[in-house]
């Protein structure tokens, strides 16, 4: 039978707020454990929750920047459940109202193509702190540093299909909330979290089929992968003849498996109701206009700019626009060496592939915008050629000094001096007669590899349009 | 001396009739001589006591002139206070020392009073008898086999029996005005959102509220004059210029409109409160009064919507009683789920227990509709009476409790000691202020009159109460607990 699947995502981002949710405690990831963790935080009795505006503001700024429905009036209500790490006995969410509604971000699959996928909701809620099991025998330690932080949680529609689509919309995400600059979105510490919902039904039905749930994964790659172990295993399940168990699974990344979780989510009734301690949070037109004012240019957007001021090819300008950062470098090296083109080769060519290799962050990388734009700049001036740039790119990773200087230094300069170049040529055509016979019949494909010859010969540093002018020139009948 | 109000206190700390340290040593030796017997204390703070009477002395000679600067008071053990043991009345928090200060204990420091201790209640002030304290019940200064009221119940035994000049408390469903009327002092608790409710152990978040117990009207004023205001640290306190309370209470009642509600006259209230009560009326009419019955039809909802509302919260607030982090955790738990079970079951009495029940089953998945939501419906109705009502009167008065103070042990069954709250519960529904003060005396007993005033109707109220303590003498009525000194 042929099968088709049913995703959706959950995704919790932590708001980079200054302070937490509700007890203004400063919330810096990597603290000593329980060192930002106020009388509230400890939840002592007495305490009470206020809430901090700016993570609004950054919920507001999602909703905005997505096209959604945002709730002029948002109610917070508890989440009940005893679970150590939870010091209250209960969280505070949104249920029923929450900050933001419908909206929808599109995706660029693979092969270019675009898909819209909804969003059903984004509301705010408390972080749980952490539980540590290993650093004490026979017992455990609890860190509330993360207690009471900021989340987004964002729930999508069930409009994913597969694996690929998934991590399409996670790193759409990812891209707006860092363009937003709402929160680092940083999977391995735990500050972009994911949940996926995973059904299978025969290819056409419209009835869904049961879910489950997979908890916390931590990163793209073992999303995609969980979600094609998730899909086979239901696949064989029911093929079996058996049936899938609503239930909640864990990826394990070792094994490439999902496995069911005991846990303390499992039958719980929350018995969720609206928080008393905190009044609902009513919000006008102004402050959603004011919020859409100050949105900076967004992945989409930018992509349309890049693509019509730079001319750039949709795969291009998707591939420089997946981060701000990303975009902001390469902006910065076009606009400065004046070739948008020769830029975006560069940026997604020999700077991805050095930035990859090494797994380092565009905002570390070894060379700055500025002086990758003066090596182009240096190509285009016919100073060296575009393979010796490769070369001068290579030296500048590790050395910092000026871009002419490393030039200059390991004489890389171009021979741009007719009388040497005649010498080149002349070298070439004595040595490759039956070519430059070829070449005189008409052969004009003979060109190319006699250029080469002569390049060799200068070790790359004649300048090809000169050689090829004086091959044409020296042959002729 | 230690029979007089704050307000008289006052006059005579700065008269220098009296110094604060003397004052306070008179409290600390009638609490020595006379807690045992009433158990109004939890706990006596001696030494600080004496130490804040002192620079208030100090500070009064410097010029400083605050009303109730040196004016020794308890507070309720449901505030925290910094250093203190604040228990609440229950073992989970016997051990419980709180690193900070309510802001009521704040602003009483603020104002120069003096702290002398910590009064009794019943466990996370769950009760109207103050006999479900793990400290033990709280005696009746004026009869001793009886019950103070609850859940301020130490507060209003310390207050009456001249153990502190002032108190504070906190009312959730009447827990300040009941016992107040059983006590034969006065009691108010002021609109929802006008005293701050940081640092006050959360029982039920949208109905709790701190207030004073006090000897008069007129120190009630005083006291919430320093209790009341906006606190950022409490989200539903209300950003409301406080009045000085006490400038209104000499207004005149001519021409005042009194509603008593029907509901509040019939079947179970006793014929002497209902005399008493009948008989104030009399007095406000002759200093200008009219007296028209006002109807509350969803009145006799409001114990029933109480009894959801206030269990579904209070099941969430004490759930952060754990063992974990603070206070009573059970002896060697195998594990994680044994300790939850065994320091709640341990450290909880069965009031609470009870309520935690109530309220966890009221909250279930299919059980919201019929029990939570059900019971906020009834709370707009109730609260859409109270509006009605006042389109035609100033203020609502009625008794504050059916009946006198009862005998410790009388009420067995749960639901009787629900009942207790009848006329008070309503106004905890609805937000409003209300005072309770003493109405007469009935087979020795004192008897309590309840008025209920408007959304921070405040001023209007003690003025009203005010009023009535000008012309009448209830207030200054003493058991003869304590009186051989």
């Amino acid at each position: 039978m042929e099968w088709e699947s049913v995703i959706g995502l959950e995704v919790h981002v932590s708001l980079s707020t200054k302070s937490k949710l509700f007890s203004g405690t400063a919330s810096e990831f990597g603290a000593e454990p329980n060192t930002q963790a106020n009388i509230f935080d400890l939840a002592l009795p007495g305490t009470l929750p206020a809430f901090n505006e700016e993570a609004l503001k950054m919920a507001v700024r999602f909703g905005v920047a997505i096209g959604a429905e945002i709730g002029t009036r948002s109610v917070f209500d508890r989440k009940n459940y005893f679970y150590p790490d939870l010091p209250k006995g209960y969280q505070v969410t949104q249920l029923d109202f929450p900050t933001v509604g419908k909206g929808s971000l599109t995706i660029t699959l693979e092969d270019g193509s675009e898909k819209v996928i909804g969003v059903t909701r984004a509301h705010i809620e408390e972080n749980a702190g952490k539980s540590l099991h290993e650093e004490f025998s026979g017992q455990s330690g609890i860190d509330l540093n993360r207690a009471g932080e900021p989340l987004l949680e964002i729930v999508s529609e069930p409009e994913i299909t597969n694996a690929e689509e998934a991590v399409a919309y996670l790193k759409k995400l990812h891209s707006i909330v860092r363009y937003l600059d709402i929160s680092d979105a940083i999977m391995a510490q735990g500050s972009m979290r994911c949940d996926v919902n995973v059904s299978i039904r025969p290819k056409g039905e419209t009835e869904l089929g049961t879910r489950t749930e997979i908890k916390n994964i931590n990163s793209f790659r073992f999303v995609e992968k969980a979600i094609h172990s998730e899909i086979l295993r239901q696949q064989e399940v029911i093929e079996d003849g058996g049936e899938i168990i609503q239930e909640t699974r864990r990826y394990d990344a070792n094994k490439d498996v999902t496995t069911s979780m005991r846990s303390k989510e499992v039958a719980n009734d929350y018995r969720y109701f609206p928080e008393p301690d905190l009044l609902p949070v009513v919000i006008d037109e102004s402050f959603i206009a004011s919020i859409k004012s100050e949105l900076p240019e967004l992945p989409d957007t930018k992509k349309a700019r890049f693509m019509d001021e730079f001319a750039l090819s949709s795969y291009d300008a998707g591939v420089l626009t997946a981060t701000r950062e990303m975009a902001e470098y390469f902006e910065e090296v076009a606009k400065s060496c004046g070739d948008a083109k020769l830029a975006a080769n560069w940026v997604t060519g020999d700077l991805l592939a050095l930035l990859n290799k090494n797994d380092i962050d565009i905002t570390d990388s070894p060379i700055q915008a500025q002086r990758l734009s003066t090596l182009i700049g240096r190509i285009k001036d016919n100073t060296i050629s575009g393979k010796i740039a490769k070369t001068v790119f290579e030296s500048m990773i590790d050395d910092s000094a000026d871009v002419d200087e490393i030039i200059e230094n390991k004489g890389l300069k171009q021979v741009t001096d007719t009388g040497e170049i005649e010498k080149l040529v002349d070298e070439v055509i004595s040595n490759n007669p039956d070519q430059v016979q070829q070449l005189k019949d008409g052969k004009e494909q003979v060109l190319g590899f006699l250029v080469g010859q002569a390049m060799k010969l200068s070790q790359g540093k004649a300048n090809p349009g000169q050689v090829n002018q004086l091959l044409r020139e020296k042959t002729k009948q | 001396m230690i029979e007089k109000t704050a307000a008289e206190l006052s006059q005579a700390l700065s008269s220098g009739e009296i110094s604060s340290v003397e004052l306070t040593q008179s409290y600390l030796d009638r609490i020595n001589k006379y807690n045992e017997e009433l158990n109004a204390f939890i706990t006596v703070c001696e030494e600080s006591a004496l130490a804040q009477a002192k620079a208030a002395d100090e500070k009064r000679a410097n010029g400083d002139a605050s009303p109730l600067l040196g004016i020794p008071l308890a507070h309720k053990d449901i505030f925290c206070t910094n250093g203190v043991t604040t228990t609440c009345g229950s073992r989970m928090l016997h051990n419980f020392v709180a690193p900070y200060d309510a802001t009521v204990v704040e602003n009483f420091s603020a104002a120069g009073a003096v702290m002398l201790g910590k009064t009794n209640m019943d466990e996370f002030a769950m009760g109207s008898s103050n006999e479900t304290s793990f400290f033990g019940p709280v005696k009746n200064p004026w009869d001793t086999t009886r019950v103070p009221g609850g859940s301020s119940g130490g507060s209003a035994a310390a207050v009456a029996a001249d153990l502190c000049a002032m108190a504070t408390g906190t009312d959730t469903g009447g827990s300040i005005r009941q016992p107040a009327a059983f006590c034969g002092i006065t009691g108010f608790k002021p609109s929802y959102g006008r005293v701050s409710r940081w640092g006050m152990i959360a029982f039920a978040s949208s109905l709790d509220q701190a207030g004073p117990l006090s000897k008069s009207a007129e120190d009630a004023a005083l006291m919430t004059n320093v209790m009341a205001g906006l606190d950022k640290k409490d989200s539903t306190s209300i950003d409301k210029a406080v009045e000085d309370y006490t400038a209104t209470l000499n207004d005149s009642l001519d021409g005042l409109r009194i509603g008593i509600p029907k509901q509040h006259f019939a079947e179970g209230l006793t014929a002497e409160v209902e005399q008493g009560i009948r008989d104030a009326l009399s007095e406000y009419e002759k200093l200008g009064a009219t007296v028209t019955e006002v109807d509350l039809p969803n009145n006799h909802l409001s114990v029933s919507a109480y009894y959801v509302v206030a269990p579904a919260e209070a099941s969430a607030n004490l759930s952060r009683y754990d063992g974990v982090r603070y206070g009573y955790r059970c002896e060697n738990p195998v594990d994680l789920e044994d300790m939850y079970k065994r320091t709640r079951s341990e450290g909880f009495g069965d009031e609470v227990k009870r309520r935690i029940l109530v309220g966890t089953y009221a909250l279930s998945a299919g059980y919201y509709d019929a029990y939570y939501r059900k019971a906020q419906k009834i709370r707009r109705l109730i609260k859409n009476d109270f509006v009605e009502a006042f389109r035609e009167v100033d203020v609502i008065i009625g008794p504050t409790s059916p009946h006198t103070a009862f005998e410790l042990g009388a009420k067995t069954d749960p639901v009787t000691m629900y009942l207790e709250d009848i006329y008070t519960i309503a106004v905890n529904l609805a937000g409003l202020p209300g005072i309770s003060i003493p109405a007469g005396i009935a087979n020795g007993l004192p008897l309590g009159m309840h008025i209920v005033g408007k959304d921070f109707g405040e001023a209007k109220i003690l003025n009203v109460a005010h009023q009535f303590q000008q012309h009448t003498d209830w207030h200054k009525q003493k058991p003869n607990f304590g009186q051989e000194d």
